[in-house]
């Protein structure tokens, strides 16, 4: 790898909920340009993890550095003062609320007088959505009334709206057809071209394989390892995440 | 019978219009009832008379429903505001005979304004406290509320050890409508074209922002029907409360009051009360926190999705607190219209208040499931709440065959409401 200093770096994290240890003294890093797929069984504790980054969260123990600074990262306002953007597995969305209202939630566009400005955030969300789907024509209705799809690509919108440094992808693509698929697929190669870091949880071993440069596998609770894709196989990817085993053995 | 296309047609008319079908059934509600209750009472019930009167006692219900909105829309309730009702009214109406006197003189100008502010911050005071052991202490609204319901009643009867107080300040009675309490007719005319005015300026920038982002825009017969609806609405209200005539025996005093010169044969009319100017505005003010300023889009964000709010960087227990410190306030405010009309505070005041507030916010479509209600159908459900006692005390209905009624009523509005919103998906 590089000698530079990472990005984010998560050193130690851990975090009990009662008495299930969601994560336990995982390390992971990213560096600028990257994108490191986190792998694993449901449970493994991949959006807890991912969770204590975006302010979600709290850690019970373990240091979160950004740009090798220490980060205190309490609540998601910090997360967004360091410009972190997430697309939570429960795409985190007002249903009640229309795409515009969710793409500026906490961050809206106001007038001279300070009022909400929704014509100009309609504006900006109809612009965003010729990018990322073209076929998005429900502006006026609350998110409710979306199919998952379209849900989906409000929550992407969102993460990718706001000049993202480290963006954390959390199944990004679970509600999504294969055309939609491929779209974000693009989106992340560009942002990567663009030097912006991707933590991407998903399920789907080609898409790791093809998306990321390094993936990291969790178990429950436990990080398994951390490989670079090119030096592994699907097979050796898909048993360090059934079985917990790394590869290489050389970092168990 | 309506064939299904003519009932498509007319959906596709009101949509254009930007009208959904709860306001449109609201309204309907509203008009059968004032035409049943005329049709019954041969004519007595829709006289300027008794439409003065009916907004009249509106008011103060109105103006805390549109804060019950905004509670209930985060998924909480408040039990309260009934008895926060009594207990402010009763706490300024001590002050303003037994404490103000003392300090800037007996029948000073400025003791109406001390008490109005007074009451506004004490109930912003006692909402805030509130809405901190609810949203940080995370004591369910339910409960906190229903303590605050029986404390502030227990509260009141201490100020006065129970004793009522009376007369308060003339200046002040004025917030409560009644024959002086209102503009005249010059100034509700002046009012009434000012604010046409005003409404018809606000559809037609909002239509020329809308089109200068290249949205489309209703058609234009649409937004003419709109300003045609809502100037003549503002209109004809001014100019019914300008034909009901002021009764002889007050002639004389309001007559110097608005510095008439009294001869034989004038005849003075009452013109817009005062406590519906109140509930004016603060419609306005709240239809505006609602739609146009972050903090309303909070509110909804988080009724709808707690946890997104939150995700998004919304502090929902802040938020809590303001909305029940709002709540307060306006109950401040109502607390003034209640106490202004009836010129004295019994420790009666405001009883059972806090379940009409909550009746008029739901069946004014507000969903007690959090994320959904507006500003205008709590007043327009408070007004049918009103409407119906009036009408039925007007027709001659004993008072608990009275409450029964508007139980049902108000249970037979949210199955409504429930059905409405299964049908639409929302
Ligand atoms: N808020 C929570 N409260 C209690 N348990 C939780 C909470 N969030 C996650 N967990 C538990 O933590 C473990 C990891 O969950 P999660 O991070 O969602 O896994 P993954 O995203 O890898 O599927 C699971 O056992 C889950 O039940
Ligand atoms: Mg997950």
């Amino acid at each position: 790898m590089t000698n530079k200093t990472p990005l984010v770096e998560l050193r130690n994290m851990s975090i009990a909920f009662g008495g299930v240890r969601a994560v336990d003294d995982v390390s992971v890093d990213l560096y600028a340009g990257e994108v490191v797929g986190l792998l694993g069984h449901n449970g493994a504790g991949k959006s807890t993890l991912i969770k204590m980054l975006s302010g979600a969260y709290g850690a019970d123990s373990g240091e979160i550095f950004i740009n090798g600074e220490k980060a205190k990262i309490r609540n998601p306002r910090d997360a967004r003062r360091y410009n972190i953007e997430t697309i939570y597995q429960t795409l985190a969305l007002a249903d009640n609320l229309d795409a515009a209202s969710n793409l500026f939630l906490g961050r809206e566009l106001v007038t001279s007088l300070g009022f909400v400005d929704d014509d100009a955030m309609e504006a900006e969300m109809r612009k965003i959505m010729t990018r990322l789907n073209p076929n998005f024509q429900k502006f006026h209705e609350p998110v409710s009334a979306l199919s998952g799809g379209q849900r989906q690509s409000v929550a992407i919108a969102r993460a990718v709206y706001f000049d993202a440094k480290i963006l954390i992808m959390d199944e990004p693509t679970a509600a999504l057809g294969p055309q939609e698929t491929q779209m974000v697929s693009e989106l992340i190669k560009k942002l990567k071209a663009e030097g912006i870091g991707i933590f991407l949880i998903s399920h789907d071993i080609h898409d790791v394989m093809t998306l990321c440069d390094r993936a990291s596998v969790m178990k429950n609770g436990k990080l398994v390892g951390t490989v670079d894709v090119d030096t592994v196989t699907d097979d050796e990817l898909l048993s360090m995440i059934i079985l917990g085993k790394h590869p290489h053995q050389k970092e168990a | 019978m309506s064939t299904p296309t003519t009932n498509r047609s007319a959906k596709t008319f009101f949509n254009k219009l930007g009208i959904d079908l709860r306001l449109l059934g609201m309204i309907g509600a509203l008009v059968i009832l004032c035409v049943m209750f005329d049709l019954i009472t041969g004519g007595r019930f829709l006289t300027p008379r008794n439409l003065f009167n009916l907004s009249v006692q509106t008011a103060s219900v109105a103006v805390m429903a549109t804060g019950m909105v905004f509670v209930i829309v985060t998924r909480n309730i408040d039990l309260s505001v009934g008895s926060m009702l009594g207990f402010i009214g009763m706490t300024v109406g001590a002050l303003q005979v037994y404490y103000f006197p003392d300090i800037v003189g007996l029948g000073h100008w400025s003791i109406w304004i001390l008490a109005s502010i007074a009451a506004i911050i004490m109930g912003a005071c006692l909402g805030a406290v509130q809405g901190w052991v609810v949203g940080y202490l995370t004591v369910p609204a339910f409960i906190v509320t229903l303590g605050g319901l029986l404390i502030y009643r227990g509260a009141m009867w201490w100020v006065t050890q129970g004793q009522t107080v009376a007369p308060l300040d003339p200046t002040f009675r004025l917030l409560g409508g009644g024959a002086d309490g209102t503009l005249g007719e010059t100034l509700s005319w002046g009012g009434g074209v000012v604010s046409s005015l005003v409404a018809v300026g606000l559809i037609l920038a909002s239509r020329r922002r809308k089109a200068n982002h290249g949205f489309t825009v209703k058609p234009m017969w649409a937004e003419g029907i709109l300003i045609a609806l809502a100037a003549g609405l503002v209109l004809g209200y001014v100019y019914i409360m300008n034909s009901y005539t002021i009764a002889k025996g007050a002639l004389p005093r309001i007559a110097e009051a608005r510095g008439i010169e009294l001869t034989e044969g004038l005849t003075l009319y009452h013109g817009v009360a005062i406590p519906v100017i109140i509930l004016l505005v603060v419609t306005i003010g709240m239809t505006l926190i609602s739609t146009r300023t972050r903090f309303g889009r909070y509110v909804y964000a988080t009724g709808g999705n707690p946890e997104a709010a939150e995700l998004s960087g919304i502090n929902t227990r802040m938020l809590t607190v303001k909305v029940f410190a709002l709540m307060g306030a306006l109950t401040g405010i109502a607390a003034i219209i209640a106490s202004a009309r009836l010129g004295a505070v019994d420790v009666g005041l405001g009883t059972l208040d806090e379940l009409r507030v909550i009746a008029a916010a739901v069946i004014g479509g507000t969903a007690l499931a959090g994320g959904f209600g507006t500003i205008y159908g709590a007043v327009i459900g408070a007004l049918i709440m009103q409407t119906l006692q009036s009408g039925m005390a007007s027709v001659g209905v004993d008072a608990p065959l009275q409450s029964i009624v508007v139980g049902l009523v108000l249970v037979f509005a949210v199955y409504i409401d429930i059905v409405y919103r299964r049908k639409t998906g929302a």
